[in-house]
This record gives C-alpha cells, sequence and structure tokens, in this order.
C-alpha cells in the first residue's frame, strides 16, 4: 500500500501548499516523493514531537503539511503535539501512520498499532482513513489534499482478492452482497476474509467500512443487521475506542439490536510470542477460517 | 488584573514583560509572528497587546474570569495576535520553526520569534525543535529565553541542572546573545539582530522584576497576591 500511496502522492506533489514530512522513515518506498517535491519534502528526524509542531505550524501558515511515520512513533509519542497543537487549533494536518494493527509482525509490540484511531478519535476535530485497498488510496488521497480538518491515514498492506472489484469508493460499501449473517469489516483484513467467506458459500452479507467516526451508519446496513439478526464486527485494533464500541452505539441509537452482536477486536499477545501479522491475526480470531467459523456458527445456531 | 482575579504565575509574568513590550512596540512588523512558548506569561501578553490597543480595559477586567476570552494561558481563538494556545511547555519553539519555514517555502518576508522560559528547556521536545531550526537554518527565526533562573519547585539549578543554556546554543552554532532582559535599549538591538543563522537571545531576568518581596524567589511562580502585597507592589512599580 506504501508504493501505491507514494505513486498517488506524486501527482500531487506539484502542489505548491503540499509540504510532506517525515520521521526518518520510509526507505525504498518515498524516494520517489523526495526527488519530486525538492524543498518540501522535509527529513524531521527522528523526532516526531518535534515533526508535529513543525507541521502544524505550516498548516497555520496556509500549507497542507502530511507527516509520515510508522504509526505508534506517529500517534503515541507526540500525542499532546497532535491534541494541542493540531486538534484543538482545528488546522488540516494529514497524519499518515504505516503499519495499521499489526501491520509490522514480528517486528514487535512497540511497532504494532491497536489503539490508533480509537486513541486519535478522542481528540476534537479529528478523522481517521483506514484503507482496505490499493485502489482506495486515490479517493482518500483527493479528499485528504482538500479538508478543512486533522486526518489520520492508517496505510497497511493490501489484500485485494483478484476476483474483487470494490466498486467506487464510499465510507461505507456493501462490499460483498448476501442474504445470511452481517459482517462488517475495517481495513485490509477484510481482502482474505472476504476470499474465504465467498469460498464458505456462508453469503454473509458483508460492509467495509474506510472512516471513522461514524455518523449514523447507511439504511441499508441498518436493514442488513434487522433482517439477519447478527452482526459480526472485526478490526485489527482494540475494542475500547474501536468502530465495533462506536457501531454498538449507533445501533442502539437507531433502535436496531440484532439478537447477536459478535465483536471480534485486536487483543494485544495473546500466547506473549511474537510472528507476522497472519500469526497475531490468528491469535486473536482475526484470520480468515476463524471469521468464517464465527459466520458458520451463526449460520446454523 | 492577576491580583483581582486571585490568580498566581505573577513572578514568571514580570520576568518577561521588558521583553514582550520591547518586542511589540520596537521590533515586530505586521509580517512578524510572535509564539509565547511560555504561555503561563499570558498576562503579561495580554497587558502588551492591550498596550498596543489589541485588547481593551475590558478585556483586562475579564481576564481569568468566567466567559472570559482571556484564559488563563493563551486562547485557541478570539485573539487574532494568538496564534497558538499554549501553555504545555515544550511547544513553541516547534511552531515556531514551522511558522519560519512556511515563510521560507513561499519565499514570503517576516521574522518570527518565540519567547520561552528557561525551565522549559527540560522539555525534550525543545532540544528536538533546536536540532531542526539548526538544520534548516531558519535564520528568519529568534527564539528568546527569559532565563530567570527560577521554575516551579525551585531554582532551576537544582531542579534539573543543564549548565549555561547560552553555551549550549552556541554549541549548536547559534549566534547568541547574552543580554539584561529589563534594559529595553540591549534587548531592542539584542531582538534586531539577524544572522545567516537562527538567533537566540539569552535574556537574564529577575522573577517577580520590580517587587521587592517576589524579587528572585520561586514561590511566586504559583501565589496569588493579597490585598496588602497587592498594594505595596503596585507602590513599588509606580517609582
Amino acid at each position: 500500500m506504501r508504493q501505491e500511496f507514494c505513486r498517488t502522492l506524486l501527482e500531487f506533489s506539484a502542489c505548491p501548499e503540499f509540504v510532506f514530512l517525515t520521521g526518518d522513515l520510509g526507505f525504498m518506498a518515498l524516494e520517489p516523493l523526495r526527488e519530486a517535491m525538492g524543498r518540501r519534502f522535509i527529513n524531521a528526524g527522528v523526532a516526531e514531537q518535534n515533526m508535529v509542531g513543525v507541521a502544524a505550524g505550516l498548516s497555520k501558515s496556509g500549507l497542507r503539511p502530511w507527516a509520515y511515520s510508522i504509526a505508534p512513533f506517529l500517534y503515541a509519542r507526540p500525542f499532546e503535539q497532535i491534541r494541542n497543537d493540531v486538534c484543538l487549533q482545528n488546522l488540516p494536518v494529514v497524519l499518515v501512520g504505516n503499519g495499521g494493527g499489526y501491520g509490522y509482525g514480528v517486528m514487535g509490540s512497540t511497532h504494532h498499532a491497536l489503539e490508533d484511531y480509537g486513541v486519535l478519535l478522542t481528540l476534537p476535530n479529528m478523522r481517521a482513513y483506514i484503507p482496505a485497498f490499493d485502489s482506495d488510496l486515490r479517493c482518500m488521497i483527493q479528499e485528504l489534499m482538500t479538508v478543512k480538518h486533522p486526518a489520520y491515514l492508517r496505510l497497511g498492506y493490501s489484500e485485494q482478492p483478484s476476483w474483487l472489484v470494490p466498486g467506487p469508493y464510499a465510507a461505507w460499501r456493501r462490499i460483498l452482497p448476501g442474504d445470511g449473517p452481517t459482517v462488517a469489516f475495517v481495513g485490509p483484513l477484510a481482502g482474505a476474509a472476504l476470499d474465504a467467506i465467498r469460498e464458505s458459500g456462508l453469503n454473509a452479507d458483508s460492509w467495509l467500512v474506510s472512516e471513522l467516526p461514524i455518523h449514523r451508519p447507511p439504511p441499508e446496513f441498518l436493514s442488513s443487521v434487522r433482517r439477519s439478526g447478527y452482526l459480526l464486527v472485526v478490526e485489527e485494533h482494540v475494542s475500547g475506542g474501536g468502530f465495533g464500541q462506536m457501531l454498538a452505539c449507533e445501533l442502539l441509537a437507531a433502535g436496531v439490536c440484532p439478537t447477536r452482536f459478535v465483536l471480534r477486536p485486536a487483543l494485544g499477545y495473546v500466547s506473549g510470542l511474537y510472528g507476522s501479522q497472519r500469526f497475531h491475526r490468528k491469535e486473536c480470531g482475526l484470520d480468515p477460517e476463524s471469521i468464517v467459523s464465527e459466520l458458520n456458527h451463526a449460520a446454523h445456531s | 488584573m492577576h491580583f483581582e482575579s486571585g490568580v498566581g504565575h505573577i513572578g514568571g509574568n514580570l520576568s518577561c514583560i521588558d521583553i514582550l513590550m520591547t518586542l511589540y512596540h520596537e521590533v515586530l512588523h505586521a509580517d512578524d509572528a510572535f509564539v509565547l512558548s511560555k504561555g503561563h506569561a499570558a498576562g503579561a501578553m495580554y497587558v502588551t497587546l492591550w498596550s498596543v490597543g489589541a485588547l481593551s480595559d475590558d478585556d483586562l477586567r475579564s481576564f481569568h474570569k468566567d466567559g472570559t476570552r482571556l484564559s488563563g494561558h493563551p486562547p485557541l481563538r478570539g485573539i487574532p495576535e494568538v496564534l497558538f494556545a499554549t501553555g504545555s511547555l515544550g511547544h513553541g519553539l516547534s511552531l515556531s520553526c514551522g511558522l519560519a519555514l512556511a515563510r521560507k517555502l513561499k519565499q514570503e518576508p517576516g521574522h518570527v520569534f518565540c519567547l520561552m522560559s528557561d525551565g522549559e528547556w527540560n522539555e525534550g521536545s525543545n532540544w528536538e525543535a533546536l536540532i531542526f531550526l539548526k538544520h534548516h537554518r531558519l535564520d528568519n527565526l529568534t527564539l528568546i529565553v527569559d532565563l530567570n533562573e527560577l521554575q516551579g519547585m525551585g531554582p532551576t539549578r537544582d531542579v534539573a541542572d543543564f549548565g549555561p543554556l547560552a553555551g549550549k546554543f552556541r554549541a549548536f552554532g547559534l549566534p547568541t546573545v547574552e543580554v539584561d532582559g529589563h534594559d529595553c535599549v540591549s534587548l531592542e538591538a539584542a531582538l534586531r539582530r539577524r544572522e545567516s543563522e537562527p538567533v537566540a537571545v539569552v535574556a537574564n531576568t529577575t522573577k517577580g522584576n520590580g517587587v521587592s518581596f517576589m524579587e528572585n524567589r520561586f514561590e511566586w511562580h504559583y501565589l496569588p497576591i493579597s490585598e496588602e502585597q497587592y498594594r505595596q507592589a503596585i507602590l513599588e512599580l509606580s517609582k
């Protein structure tokens, strides 16, 4: 996804307001952007607090700064700068966190971003963008180039199945229609899961959500939950502050209460051992097999 | 203001008010920008803004009261001259770097001034910003340190002794001016100094300057002032 991110940003590289800052990360990925942007590509060094403060100052001056790093280095270390200098000021700074969820795999817990959008969305004016597929990036980046509020872009690894045509980008998408149980995904893990759901013949009505916070789910989604009486929410993020909790509140407010509501969030480090993103997903029940198993259980109970 | 509203922070306001007055009355131009990193000196900044006609008597009377624009630390909005809501230390210099860098990228004129406390240099983010402003040669930025040598719980050398700040700035390669922070003529010269690098102005000041019972006493970082103390302070400052 990072390569596609760079390719798409290159199209905006001539925009005189666009400034890209990196916390000394992006090796073998962002070099073309650096070449294209010249002085407006700034390696701010391994100093994320300063980078975000500088971005706020640039934004206050009418420029459009994007600040990039490995996700936890970007939202956790400089949290107060994000709070005070960006969000409270409502400045359109775009924070780009690479490696959402367990994206950095066996690199370990310091590199994982399991509570990123939950934490950031406690702040005023913030909106999170979570692409599932490479093809989502174009629409998101176009929007992020013009937004008037702080934003967080969570990059991962696109796992789009070859057969899947996601259709036009939208914050909510009915990505694989069906008349079985309702399932809602956030982020790239949807790709492999959709592949498994399709093969299983479960006919789950599958939704993909790519922007948070949510304000009133679409009527078609509410109808789906009413019809199936079952909802599975899958996200590579801890339950606290996550999409599942937001959605539960929205469903209650809308008077839509499924008979079964199953949340599959990131659970941290279940065994205390480390491995690939796939390993950690499996430990949390976020892997395609576990998701299909849960949906099977729902379909036959 | 501080007496009427019963709030403290007066010591660090009195140590930097000469810097602020010199800056606003003698140095700042329309294209320039100022960031108060030591946000607890908001009172001194409000008075300075009042002195240049940006705030009214009524504004000052509302300081620290319910419904005021003049919060205890600079507000988010409502006062155009206040660019950023500061108060948590260690933010202003990075913000100032952003303002200065933007002027360079946009090829716009104007100089950026950032007023900091000395205790604020406990914050690691300032050292990040120092590396950045030097590396990017932000020669349109002047950082000013109100060196009153006292912070919240005692003398800076007792709390976290980082040695002479001026020497640190010089070691980073910054042209550094040490100046009497209550001598407005010397201050003006220092603040007007321009080099091919960002300039550091280390202003040697006295916490609680001008009020005998406050001078160089760290407790006036926080203490509110009684009526009797207020009358004596006014008497001394009027001389």
